[in-house]
C-alpha cells in the first residue's frame, strides 16, 4: 500500500485522545514538544465512557496530584461539575476524597477547547494501525486512512479499543465503545515486535431516561454546598448543581436477573478476559453474595440539562430484555425506559511489566504506553499515566533523566510502581490501601508534595509557584502562632461546655485545644478576639485553615508515618543495575531469577515488591551488593 | 564474597583432637572430592547421606584415612552440595587436606560463610541464623538448649504466626476503608479487641521471658555481698577454684565488682563479687559500695556473707527487706573459728568456711535447687537483645493502637500504629528487611561454622 508521508517531523505523537492521551499531549506540548494527537473520533475527546464522575476514594487524591504537577483533569472536572462531595469526611484526613458528578458533554467539550488553545499541538482524526520502527526505536505511525506520521517518540493510549468486543447477553460484536469501532491490527503489530498482550473485561450499566423515573420513590443525595473542588487554582463551578438519587434492588429483581444467567456471556465463558473484582456487575454481586437481598443503586445525572441517568451499581451484560425486566421491579424505575443497555467489553492490554518506570517500553525505545492499555481502569488512573508519559517522552528526546515518582511521594508513584513491578491480572484500580503510607498522601497536601516538582519539570508557571510558596509560608506562620499563643478559660469555656468537652481551668495553647476531636480551628477563631484579629490581618483563606487544622490535629500520626516511611525506604535507596545478570546468581530461587530478569528492578525496594520474590531472595541481593 | 565458588573449612576447633571435621560446600564439591578421595570399595559415585570410608590422596601419596558423607542440595546445611570429611585430628593432616582442597579449586570459607549460605539459600531465616551464632557461642547446657529451640524455628514461627493473625485483620480493616461505600463485610470489632488482647499477652510474656532467656544465655547473675573483710573474695576464689580476686586482710581491698562464671549442673552462674558494704568516707570506696548495691539489684541470687562473730540480725533483716524479690542466702563465714562447727543449717542460712572450703557443697546444692524452680530453657524464650527491642517497640505500638481503637480514632489513623507493630514483628524474622540488622548478624559469626 502507498502511504501518504507527512514530511513534518513531530517531537511526540500521542495515539488516542482519552484521559491518558489528553494529559500526555498537553504535558508534551506545554513543555515545548511539537505534538500530534491522533484520535479515532474528534467528537469524543476525553469522553466519560462509563461513570459521569471524577474522583472518589484514592482517585480524588490522584486528580489533585495531577493538578499539583500541572495537568488538566482537575481543572476540567471543576469547570464542568454538577455535584461536589468530599467523601469520608467522618474518617481521618487520609481518607477524605473529593468526588464530582460531571456533565459528560461539557467535560469532553472543555477538554477539546483546552487542547485547541494549546501551542505546539496538532489534532488529527485517524486510527493508528501500526508503529514504524527502526533499530529498535519507534520513529512514527501508520494509519487506517493511509498516512504515515513521524516523530521522535510515540505514546500509545488506546484504552479499550484494541480488538474490543462488546457483549450484551448472547449478542456480541466488534466495538471499542457502544456505537464506536474497535482498532484492528495494532495489537498484532505490537505482538510481532515481541510485546505480550492479554485480555481484560470491563462493563457499564444501562442509561435511563429521567422522564420515566419516579423520583418521589427515591432517596435524594445532595451535593455539598461548600464546594472546594479539585484544583489548587480554585475554579468555581459554572453549572447548576444537581442531586443523585438512591434506590435498592430486591429479591424479585435478583430472581429475574438469575433467569438470564444461562445467557450471560460471563457465566457461559464467552468472555475470556478477567473483570474487575471490585467493580462487579450486578449479576456478579448476586452470584457471589447470594445471602444479600438488596444492593444499592445510585442514579447519577449525566449532564446538567439532559435526560440521561447512569445506574451506578447496576452494571450488566445480561440480555437487554432481562435488564429491562429486572429494572422495572426496582422502586422508582417501574416505568423506566432505557436509552441504552448495559454491556461488557473485552479488550487487549499489554502487561505493564514490559515497561520501565518512565512508562517507556523495554522492547522498543521512545515508545510509551499509558492508560487502560496497561491494564488499569478509571479515568484518573489513565490520566496520571498520560501525564507522566507525556513528561517523560519529552524529557527522553531532550536527553533528560526521567521523572519517577516514589511510592512515598504520591499515589501516582504507587500506581506506576505497582504496574511495572507486579503487573496486573485484573483491571487495576487505585485504593488507599495500595499505598504503604496513606497518611502522608492526602488530598489536602498534594501541592506541597508535588508542586515544587511540577515547577522544576516546567509545567507549573512562575506565578503559580510563587503563590504556592506564599501559601506554604502562611501555613507555617499560622502553625507557629497556634503553638505559641494561648487562650483564656473564660474565652473558650462556654464553647467547650456547649460541645460537651471538659472545661479548662487555666490558659492553654491553641494547638493543644485543637487536639480535641470536637474542636475546630474555626471554633477557636470565633472564641478568641486575639486569634480573630491575627487571622484577618493575615488573610488566611479556608484552604490554609483546613491544612493547618489537619497538620496540628494529626501531627502525631503524621510524624509516626514519616518515621516508618524513612525506615522502610532504606531499600529504595539501594540501586540495582537493570541489566544485571540474575541468571548467574544461583542462591536466588529459580522463580526469583526469572522474575528479576524480566522486571529489571532499579532498586532493591522495587525488587522486594515483585510477587514471588521472597525475603530471603532480597537478603541474597543485599549480601551480594556488599551489604 | 563470591557465592558461586566452592568453599571449605575446618569445622572442628583447630588443634589436636581425636578427629577433625572438614566441610566443603558449593557447586563443585562433589567434583573436588572425587579428585582427592579414593573409596575403599572403589566407588566413584556417592549416594547422598551415606558414609564412605577411604583415603585422601595427594599425588599418589596418602594423607589420611577418612570417612566422607555427601549431602545433596538442597538437603544440606547450606542448601548446596555439601561434603563432610572426618579425618584424624592432627593439625598437620587437617592443614594438608585443606591445602589440597584449595589447590583443587576450593576457597577457604570466610567466618560465618556456611551459615550465610544456608541463610541465602533460604534454609534458615534471620532469627535462626542468630540462633546458630548463639549456639556456637553457648557455654552451658541451658544456653545451648535455648539456641537449639530458636534454631528449630519455634520462636520465629511463633512471631510469624502472631504477625499473620494481625495481618489478616489489617487486610479486613483496609478493605473496609476503601470499600466503605460498597458491599463489603466489616471487620468484627470485638474480634479485633480479642486479637489485640491476645497479641499483647503473647508479646508481654515473650518480653518477660527475655530476663530468663538472657540469664540462660549469659549466666544467672549471683552477687556475693557483705561487709568489708567478711571473706567475699575468698568465697569467690573457692567457688571458682582459682585466685581471681585480690585477697588481703585490709578491709575494703575490693573496689570494683569482679565477674566470673562457673557451670553447675548444666547452668551457668555469673558471680559478681562486690565491694564490702559499710559506711565510709573514702570516696573511691563509696563508689564501690554504690556498685555493690547495683550488682545486688542486677543479680537473681544474692549470697550474703556475715561474720560468725557478727551475727547481726538487724543488718540481715535490712538487706532481706531491701532485696525481697531476690533469692537471698545468708552465709555465716569463718564458722570454723567457732568452738564447734554448727551442723544445723536452716533453709536459707548456711554455716561455711570459705578459706577452709567447708560446706561449700551446700551452696552448690542450693544453687542447683534454685535452678530447678526456673522456667525451662525448652520453652520459647527471648534471649537476643535485637529481638527484645523489636518486641518492645511492637508492644508499645500495640498499646497505642489499642488506645486509639478504644477512643474511636478513625481507622486510617489506627492503621499507622498497627503497621508499626507489623513492621517490628517483621524485622525479627526478616520478613521486613533492614540492612543494618543483616550486617550486624553476620558480623557476629567469628568462626567458620
Amino acid at each position: 500500500m502507498n502511504y501518504i508521508k507527512y514530511s513534518e517531523l513531530y517531537d511526540i505523537i500521542v495515539v488516542g485522545a482519552g484521559h491518558a492521551g489528553c494529559e500526555a499531549a498537553m504535558a508534551a506540548a506545554n513543555l515545548g514538544s511539537r505534538t500530534l494527537l491522533l484520535t479515532m473520533n474528534i467528537n469524543t475527546i476525553a469522553f466519560l465512557s462509563c461513570n459521569p464522575a471524577i474522583g472518589g476514594i484514592a482517585k480524588g487524591q490522584i486528580v489533585r496530584e495531577i493538578d499539583a504537577l500541572g495537568g488538566y483533569t482537575a481543572i476540567v472536572a471543576d469547570k464542568t461539575m454538577i455535584q461536589f462531595r468530599m467523601l469520608n469526611r467522618s474518617k481521618g484526613p487520609a481518607m477524605w476524597s473529593p468526588r464530582t458528578q460531571n456533565d459528560k458533554y461539557k467535560y469532553s467539550f472543555e477538554w477539546k477547547h483546552i487542547l485547541e488553545s494549546t501551542k505546539n499541538l496538532d489534532i488529527r482524526e485517524d486510527t493508528v494501525i501500526e508503529i514504524i520502527t527502526e533499530n529498535n526505536s519507534v520513529i512514527g505511525v501508520r494509519t487506517k486512512l493511509g498516512a504515515e506520521f513521524y516523530a521522535k517518540a510515540t505514546i500509545l493510549t488506546n484504552g479499550t479499543f484494541l480488538n474490543g468486543v462488546i457483549h450484551i447477553g448472547e449478542r456480541n460484536f466488534i466495538g471499542g465503545r457502544l456505537g464506536e469501532d474497535a482498532v484492528k491490527g495494532l495489537t498484532e503489530n505490537l505482538n510481532s515486535l515481541g510485546f505480550k498482550s492479554l485480555r481484560l473485561k470491563t462493563g457499564t450499566p444501562a442509561r435511563v431516561d429521567s422522564r420515566t423515573i419516579n423520583f418521589s420513590k427515591l432517596e435524594e443525595q445532595k451535593g455539598e454546598e461548600d464546594i472546594t473542588g479539585f484544583s489548587f487554582l480554585k475554579i468555581s463551578p459554572k453549572l447548576s448543581q444537581k442531586s443523585c438519587w438512591i434506590t435498592y434492588t430486591n429479591p424479585k429483581v435478583h430472581a429475574i436477573l438469575r433467569k438470564g444467567f444461562d445467557k450471560s456471556p460471563m457465566f457461559q465463558g464467552r468472555i475470556q478476559g478477567v473483570g474487575p473484582r471490585y467493580c462487579p456487575s450486578i449479576e456478579d454481586k448476586i452470584d457471589r453474595f447470594a445471602g444479600k437481598d438488596s444492593h444499592q443503586i445510585f442514579l447519577e445525572p449525566e449532564s446538567e440539562n439532559g435526560i440521561e441517568y447512569y445506574l451506578n451499581g447496576f452494571s450488566s451484560s445480561l440480555p437487554e430484555e432481562i435488564q429491562v425486566e429486572a429494572l422495572h421491579l426496582i422502586p422508582g424505575l417501574e416505568n423506566a425506559k432505557i436509552l441504552k443497555p448495559g454491556y461488557a467489553i473485552e479488550y487487549d492490554y499489554f502487561s505493564p511489566t514490559q515497561l520501565y518506570a518512565s512508562l517507556e517500553t523495554k522492547q522498543i525505545n521512545f515508545l510509551y504506553f499509558a492508560g487502560q492499555i496497561n491494564g488499569t481502569t478509571g479515568y484518573e488512573e489513565a490520566a496520571c499515566q498520560g501525564l507522566m508519559a507525556g513528561i517523560n517522552a519529552h524529557r527522553k528526546i531532550n536527553n533528560l533523566e526521567p521523572i519517577v515518582l516514589s511510592r512515598e511521594s504520591s499515589y501516582i508513584g504507587v500506581l506506576i510502581d505497582d504496574l511495572i513491578t507486579k503487573g496486573v491480572d485484573e483491571p487495576y484500580r487505585m485504593f488507599t490501601s495500595r499505598a504503604e503510607h496513606r497518611v502522608l498522601l492526602r488530598q489536602d497536601n498534594a501541592d506541597i508534595r508535588l508542586t515544587p516538582l511540577g515547577y522544576q519539570i516546567g509545567l507549573i508557571s512562575e506565578e503559580r509557584y510563587q503563590n504556592f510558596l506564599i501559601k506554604k509560608e502562611k501555613i507555617n506562620s499560622l502553625i507557629s502562632y497556634l503553638k505559641k499563643y494561648s487562650i483564656e478559660p473564660k474565652e473558650i469555656n462556654p464553647l467547650l461546655k456547649a460541645k460537651k468537652s471538659s472545661e479548662i481551668s487555666q490558659k492553654i495553647k491553641f494547638s493543644r485545644l485543637l487536639l480535641r476531636p470536637q474542636i475546630s480551628l474555626n471554633d477557636l477563631i470565633s472564641s478568641s478576639v486575639k486569634l480573630k484579629d491575627y487571622m484577618s490581618n493575615h488573610s488566611f483563606n479556608h484552604e490554609i485553615i483546613e491544612e493547618v487544622e489537619i497538620l496540628i490535629k494529626y501531627e502525631n500520626y503524621i510524624i509516626k508515618e514519616n518515621e516508618l516511611a524513612t525506615r522502610i525506604t532504606q531499600l529504595e535507596k539501594i540501586k540495582l543495575d537493570p541489566n544485571f545478570d540474575y541468571g548467574k546468581v544461583l542462591s536466588l530461587s529459580t522463580e526469583a531469577r526469572q522474575k528479576l530478569s524480566k522486571i529489571k528492578p532499579t532498586t532493591l525496594g522495587q525488587a522486594s515488591r515483585i510477587s514471588g520474590i521472597s525475603p530471603s531472595d532480597i537478603s541474597v541481593l543485599l549480601i551480594l551488593l556488599g551489604r | 564474597m563470591d557465592f558461586t565458588e566452592t568453599i571449605c573449612t575446618l569445622s572442628t576447633p583447630a588443634g589436636t583432637g581425636a578427629i577433625g571435621l572438614i566441610r566443603i560446600s558449593g557447586k563443585k564439591s562433589l567434583e573436588i572430592l572425587q579428585s582427592v578421595f579414593v573409596s575403599k570399595s572403589n566407588k566413584t559415585l556417592f549416594e547422598p547421606n551415606k558414609v564412605y570410608m577411604g583415603t585422601i590422596i595427594d599425588k599418589n601419596e596418602i594423607i589420611d584415612e577418612v570417612l566422607i558423607t555427601y549431602f545433596k542440595q538442597p538437603n544440606s546445611y547450606t542448601g548446596e552440595n555439601l561434603i563432610e570429611i572426618s579425618c584424624h585430628g592432627s593439625v598437620y593432616i587437617q592443614r594438608s587436606i585443606l591445602e589440597l582442597l584449595v589447590s583443587k579449586g576450593c576457597r577457604l570459607a570466610e567466618p560465618g560463610e556456611f551459615t550465610l549460605r544456608a541463610f541465602m539459600s533460604g534454609k534458615i531465616d534471620l532469627s535462626q541464623a542468630e540462633a546458630i551464632s548463639d549456639l556456637i557461642a553457648s557455654q552451658s547446657k541451658a544456653a545451648h538448649q535455648l539456641a537449639i529451640q530458636h534454631l528449630k524455628g519455634g520462636f520465629s514461627s511463633k512471631i510469624k504466626s502472631l504477625r499473620e493473625q494481625l495481618l489478616h485483620f489489617t487486610a479486613l480493616l483496609e478493605l473496609e476503608l476503601d470499600f466503605a461505600e460498597e458491599d463489603v463485610e466489616f471487620a468484627n470489632r470485638i474480634e479485633i479487641k480479642h486479637l489485640f488482647e491476645k497479641l499483647k499477652q503473647e508479646i508481654q510474656s515473650l518480653l518477660h521471658s527475655f530476663k530468663m532467656g538472657n540469664v540462660f544465655k549469659n549466666g544467672i547473675p549471683v552477687a556475693i555481698a557483705g561487709k568489708p573483710n567478711v571473706g567475699k573474695s575468698t568465697l569467690l576464689n573457692t567457688l571458682l577454684n582459682e585466685e581471681r580476686a585480690i585477697v588481703t586482710n585490709i578491709p575494703g581491698t575490693t573496689r570494683d565488682t569482679i565477674e566470673d562464671t562457673i557451670v553447675i549442673d548444666g547452668f551457668m552462674f555469673r558471680f559478681i563479687d562486690t565491694a564490702g558494704l559499710r559506711t565510709t568516707s573514702d570516696e573511691i570506696e563509696k563508689y564501690g559500695i554504690e556498685r555493690s548495691y547495683k550488682a545486688m539489684e542486677k543479680a537473681t541470687i544474692i549470697l550474703y556473707l556475715i561474720d560468725k562473730d557478727e551475727v547481726d540480725n538487724e543488718e540481715v533483716k535490712k538487706i532481706k527487706e531491701k532485696f525481697k524479690e531476690k533469692k537471698l542466702f545468708v552465709l555465716v563465714n569463718k564458722s570454723d573459728l567457732l568452738p564447734e562447727f554448727p551442723t544445723t543449717s536452716t533453709k536459707d542460712t548456711f554455716y561455711i568456711s570459705a578459706k577452709k572450703k567447708i560446706n561449700i557443697s551446700a551452696i552448690n546444692d542450693a544453687l542447683k535447687e534454685f535452678v530447678a524452680t526456673l522456667e525451662s530453657p525448652n520453652d520459647i524464650l527471648v534471649a537476643n537483645t535485637r529481638h527484645y527491642e523489636a518486641l518492645y517497640n511492637a508492644h508499645l505500638s500495640l498499646l497505642q493502637a489499642e488506645e486509639a481503637f478504644d477512643k474511636q480514632v478513625p481507622t486510617d489513623l489506627v492503621m499507622v500504629d498497627i503497621k508499626q507493630v507489623l513492621y517490628y514483628l517483621g524485622t525479627i524474622t526478616g520478613e521486613i528487611h533492614n540492612n543494618e540488622i543483616l550486617e550486624s548478624i553476620f558480623k557476629n559469626f567469628c568462626i567458620g561454622k
